[in-house]
Formats: C-alpha cells, sequence, structure tokens
C-alpha cells in the first residue's frame, strides 16, 4: 500500500492513499452488495432516504470534479441539477422516454447548459467562473418561473408513477443506486485517464500544464461541463424520485449544501464525496429530529430550521476548510495513522 | 412619453447611488487582499439588522443606532478577517472565496434566527417628502438617500486617495511583496480594508433599508452589485461610481418598462455580457489574465 503511494506521481492527488486495487475492487463489490440487500432489511424510509442519498451523492461527485479536482469554483450548482430535471420532465411528459433515456438528457441538457456560462467565464483567470455560476443560478431561477408555458412557473411540473423493472419504489431505488454506482466508478477511472489527470494539472500550475501540452481552456470547460453533466443526471433522477419539478428547489441554499458536501467530504476525492453526501443528507434530519426532541411541541420548528440550516452548511464549509482541508477522507485517514505521507504531498498553493 | 422616460432615468440613478457604496465595499477588499467577498451583501444585511437593533429594539434612536451599525460592522468586519480569513491567507484563491460564501450563509442563518423571515420596516429618518424637478416626482427618501450614499462615497474615496492609510492600502494592491519590504504593515492594511468595508456595507444596507426595508434576504438581493462591481472592473475606485449609477439607471428602466422579474434578472445578464466582451470592465486595470 504504502510502495504505491510513494511511487505515484506528485500530481496525482485523486485518490488519497489509494489501497491496491484488489482491496478497492472488493469495496465496491461490497458497497454494491450493501446497496442490493438494503431493501431487504431497511423500512420505507430507509430507501426513501437512500434514493436521496444516491442522488446527492452523484451530484457532489459532479461538484467534486469542478471543484476539488479542477480546482474551479462553482457556487451555481443547483442550477444544473434543475437543468437536469426540467429537462428529464419534460421529455417524460412530452416524449414519454423511459427513465434511462431521461437521465442521459438531463446530463446532455445541464452539460450544454453549463457550456453557455463556462465559456465566457473561463477564458479568464480568477474568480470569474463563481460570479457566472452565480448568475447562472438567478437566471435560470428566472427561466424556470417565468417561463411558464414550459416549466409550468411557480407551481412546477408534476410527474406520473414510474415503475421501474416491476418493483414499484423499491425499483426506483435500484435504478438510483445502479446509476450513482456506476458515475461513481465512472469518475473514480476519469482521473486514470489523460483527461481526468489533466484537470488535477490545471488546478496545480496552469501555466505549467500549458507548457505540458495541455489546452487549458479545453480542460477547464471539460471539467466544468463534466460536473455540469453529473449534476443534470442527479436532477433527472430527483424529478422522478420526488415526481414534481418546481424552482424553489433549485435555490442557493441548495447550491451551498452541495459545496459543503463536497468541502465537508473531502475535496479531489470521490469516496470523499460520497461520505460528503452522507453526512449532508443526513444531517437535517438529526437536525429536525434533534429540535423536535428538544424544543417541545409549542415551538414553531419551519421557522426554526431554515435558518439552522444555514448556519450549519455555512459553518461546516468554513469550519472545515480551515481546520480539516481535506474533509472527512482526511479525518478517517488521521485516524487510520495514514496523515503525513499524505499531507506532505497535498500540500496547496 | 419622454417626460416619464426620464423620471425613471432620475429614479434609476437615484437607486444606482446605493449600488456604489456597497461595491466600493467589494472593491476595497478585492484591491487590498485579492479575496473576492462573497458575504458583502450579508455584511449590508447585518448592518442593518444591528441598526434596527439599536434603534427600534432597543429604542435608543436613530443616532445610536447609525453608530452601533457602522461600528458593529466594522468590527464584524474585522474580526471575520482575523479570525477566519487570516489563517487562509496562502491557500488557493477557491478556498478562501468558499469560506466567505460560509460565512455569508452562517450571517443569513444568525439574521433568519433572530429576527425570522419578515420584511422589518426601518423607522424614517429620510424625509419622506417627494422631490418635484419642474414637473418630475422623485421619491423623498430615494433623492435623500442617494445624497448621502454620494457624500458617504466622496468621503472615502478622499480617504482612499489621499490618507496615509489609504495610500498604504493602494500601495498593498499594486504590488504586496514591495509594499512590505517598504514597511507597510500587510495586516494592518488587509485588517483596515475589511473594516472600511464593513462601514461602506453597513451604509449602504441602511440606506437600501430605509427605502424597502430590512429581510434576511437583503444579502442576496445585494448580489446585484456583482454586476457593478463586474462592469466597473473589479479594481477601479472610481469606475465603481459610473458602473453604480449605470446598472440602477438600466434596471430601473427595465423594471418600469418589462416588469419587476426582468428587473431581477437583468444585473447577472451584464454580468455575462462583460465577461463576453470585455472581462476587465470598463475602467479596470490590466490584471486579467485571459488564457
Amino acid at each position: 500500500m504504502s510502495n504505491q503511494m510513494t511511487s505515484t506521481a506528485p500530481l496525482k492527488t485523486a485518490g488519497v492513499g489509494r489501497p491496491s486495487g484488489n482491496t478497492e475492487a472488493i469495496s465496491w463489490a461490497l458497497l454494491a452488495l450493501a446497496l442490493l440487500v438494503l431493501p431487504y432489511f431497511g423500512s420505507v424510509y430507509v430507501v426513501y432516504m437512500a434514493c436521496l442519498i444516491a442522488i446527492n451523492v452523484i451530484a457532489t461527485v459532479g461538484l467534486n470534479i469542478t471543484v476539488g479536482y479542477a480546482g474551479l469554483l462553482s457556487i451555481g450548482h443547483s442550477a444544473f441539477l434543475g437543468v437536469g430535471a426540467y429537462a428529464s420532465a419534460l421529455a417524460w411528459l412530452h416524449l414519454g422516454t423511459p427513465l434511462f433515456v431521461n437521465v442521459i438528457i438531463g446530463g446532455v441538457a445541464a452539460f450544454a447548459v453549463g457550456l453557455v456560462f463556462g465559456i465566457p467565464a473561463l477564458r479568464i483567470k480568477g474568480v470569474y467562473l463563481a460570479i457566472a455560476t452565480l448568475a447562472a443560478q438567478y437566471s435560470l431561477y428566472f427561466v424556470f418561473q417565468q417561463w411558464t408555458a414550459v416549466t409550468g412557473g411557480d407551481r412546477g411540473l408534476s410527474l406520473p408513477k414510474l415503475d421501474v423493472f416491476g418493483l414499484g419504489d423499491t425499483g426506483f431505488y435500484y435504478a438510483v443506486a445502479i446509476v450513482a454506482l456506476v458515475t461513481c466508478i465512472a469518475a473514480r477511472n476519469l482521473f486514470r485517464t489523460r483527461i481526468g489527470r489533466s484537470f488535477v494539472a490545471v488546478r496545480e500550475k496552469d501555466f505549467a500544464a500549458e507548457v505540458l501540452g495541455i489546452n487549458v481552456v479545453r480542460t477547464k470547460l471539460m471539467a466544468f461541463g463534466i460536473g455540469a453533466a453529473y449534476t443534470g443526471v442527479a436532477g433527472a433522477l430527483l424529478a422522478a424520485f420526488l415526481r414534481l419539478v418546481n424552482p424553489d428547489q433549485f435555490t442557493l441554499l441548495v447550491s451551498v449544501f452541495f459545496l459543503a458536501a463536497v468541502v465537508v467530504g473531502g475535496r479531489a476525492s470521490i469516496l470523499g464525496s460520497i461520505m460528503g453526501a452522507l453526512f449532508m443528507t443526513l444531517m437535517p434530519e438529526i437536525l429536525r429530529f434533534v429540535l423536535e426532541h428538544t424544543a417541545g411541541s409549542g415551538a414553531d420548528l419551519a421557522s426554526l430550521l431554515s435558518p439552522l440550516r444555514e448556519i450549519l452548511f455555512g459553518a461546516l464549509i468554513v469550519g472545515f476548510l480551515i481546520f480539516e482541508p481535506r474533509g472527512l477522507v482526511g479525518l478517517v485517514e488521521r485516524a487510520l495513522g495514514r496523515s503525513e505521507a499524505i499531507e506532505a504531498r497535498q500540500s496547496e498553493h | 412619453m419622454l417626460m416619464q422616460l426620464l423620471e425613471f432615468s432620475i429614479i434609476g440613478i437615484a437607486s444606482g447611488g446605493i449600488y456604489v457604496l456597497a461595491a466600493l465595499s467589494f472593491v476595497i477588499v478585492y484591491k487590498a487582499t485579492n479575496v473576492f467577498n462573497f458575504a458583502t451583501g450579508e455584511m449590508m444585511m447585518f448592518g442593518t439588522y444591528l441598526f434596527y437593533l439599536v434603534d427600534y429594539q432597543l429604542g435608543f434612536g436613530w443616532i445610536a443606532g447609525l453608530a452601533a451599525a457602522l461600528a458593529g460592522s466594522a468590527i464584524l468586519a474585522m474580526v471575520l478577517e482575523r479570525s477566519l480569513m487570516r489563517p487562509l491567507i496562502g491557500r488557493p484563491a477557491v478556498v478562501m472565496v468558499m469560506v466567505t460564501l460560509g460565512i455569508g450563509s452562517i450571517m443569513r442563518g444568525v439574521a433568519g434566527l433572530f429576527w425570522g423571515p419578515e420584511v422589518r420596516q426601518l423607522t424614517e429618518v429620510l424625509p419622506r417628502k417627494p422631490i418635484f424637478l419642474g414637473d418630475m416626482l422623485i421619491p423623498g427618501k430615494l433623492a435623500w438617500g442617494f445624497v448621502i450614499a454620494g457624500v458617504i462615497a466622496a468621503l472615502f474615496m478622499a480617504y482612499y486617495r489621499y490618507s496615509r492609510a489609504g495610500t498604504a492600502i493602494r500601495a498593498t494592491s499594486t504590488d504586496q511583496i514591495t509594499a512590505e519590504s517598504l514597511g507597510i504593515n500587510i495586516r494592518a492594511v488587509f485588517l483596515l480594508s475589511w473594516g472600511l468595508a464593513g462601514v461602506l456595507a453597513a451604509a449602504s444596507g441602511i440606506i437600501t433599508g430605509s427605502v424597502n426595508g430590512v429581510t434576511p434576504q437583503l444579502g442576496l438581493v445585494a448580489l446585484n452589485v456583482l454586476a457593478v462591481v463586474m462592469l466597473a472592473g473589479m479594481t477601479s475606485v472610481g469606475g465603481v461610481v459610473i458602473a453604480g449609477l449605470f446598472v440602477g439607471w438600466l434596471e430601473t428602466l427595465v423594471g418600469a418598462y418589462l416588469g419587476a422579474s426582468w428587473q431581477s434578472f437583468i444585473p447577472y445578464l451584464v454580468v455575462l455580457l462583460v465577461m463576453v466582451i470585455k472581462p476587465n470592465g470598463l475602467f479596470g486595470e490590466r490584471r486579467i489574465e485571459r488564457i
């Protein structure tokens, strides 16, 4: 294990403290098995939460590709979630396409819309992408809300019930789990290819990457587009899951949620994205549980919950960035006593 | 018809005056520390709530409220710089920007927790009486808000241009290492620029709030200021004035002729257009690097 770590090139921060091929294959298989048997042991609520977590994992992996691996800050990612959701919902309602086609449509649509906002911003160095994605957040919200003829305005679109594999809700759960697993493995493999490694190279030193023959603008666009596409896929699944798409699902708070998931889990780590999405999805549930048991019945929980969530999301982002920049993955590795070697490699610039 | 256009134009320019202050708050921090502060809007919102708290809720009157709001915001901004931004110096810009975003989210949440989501009206300090220019009518609060914003902006610019501290900030923004080797205390400059940003944000927040009231979402609305900052070129203190007035004018005209929902969309259109056409804005330094 340690042999491999020292032999990897300094650029590769992708798999932090990578386990050997065997261990990794076994962990993926175990994860797949756990996902497979979950509906037989978990209640309806557990399956519901598992769906939500899997969807959030996909979106978090997407945002992590953009923010963590490529070092591009996107603060309007929920807009692409919205693009994916609306695109797939519209395809479903008007064309009657099956779920897996809708998912691809959602991803492609988010990729395309992402490029519209990415192309102007990514030609320039600096914080411009963050501003452009913020522009995306608000202008796409405006489109979702105002283009009533297509998007249904504030009321949004309602979708019919879906039956995947003839298993009802469990079938949908399997569909989501399969997509999540496939996208995670795809993302993990991406960073063993030339394209994926060029993302990391551009993040570390763009001009050095350029000298090495990497087209910086194209690489950044790719990183941003792929991130948006992942999020679009998650949006398509979310639409099918909630069977409702409306503009208020895609606000800045949701973008901050995903950003927090990336930071909490660990930037530039697929495992981190999974952990971050898991943590962030369960956190509001735990928060609600705690509130319900401490605040008593008289308190207005709804009005407390939303500001508390904002505080927690913000505090998690700030706290992890300052105290544990590598997120939960870093915490776990520190607990396993593997921190030094990794920290040396992951020195930030 | 022409008369109406002229009236809308004046109202628009007047509301643009408020943008100038908030945009200056962005620019000062960006120039001195190279951090794009996405919490500026929340600093506006927080200053306004401080004013509301001391002036109305505690009943100390508007002068005490104003003093508390300006001082409180400056202190808060400096505490944020010292405790959260300072440890991150040397880390990638992405990280620092993310932290400002996190700070903004925390402040929004705290305001929501204390004051709730409903709109709070500030006590009427600005005279309500409309001002007539010939046949044109300008809402009094807006006109006075514009005047006050103008005075504060002018004072700030004079301070920035002529005072020793202002010169130190400008030196730091031109070249940090040289400034430091000439004996300028960079840390003090960072602290000072955040403090100034806090004061400017609170002032613009109070003026905005006295026209429209204040909610925890005030900070998000204030993100419109991004358009001003982009158009001015991120680093231009003078350009912000022209860009602010222009964006205010454009927004009001669009709002008047196309409807309010378009109004909220316009700033972001401006942002994207500036990026496509002239990324360093109208008055920006040639600091922008294309790749």
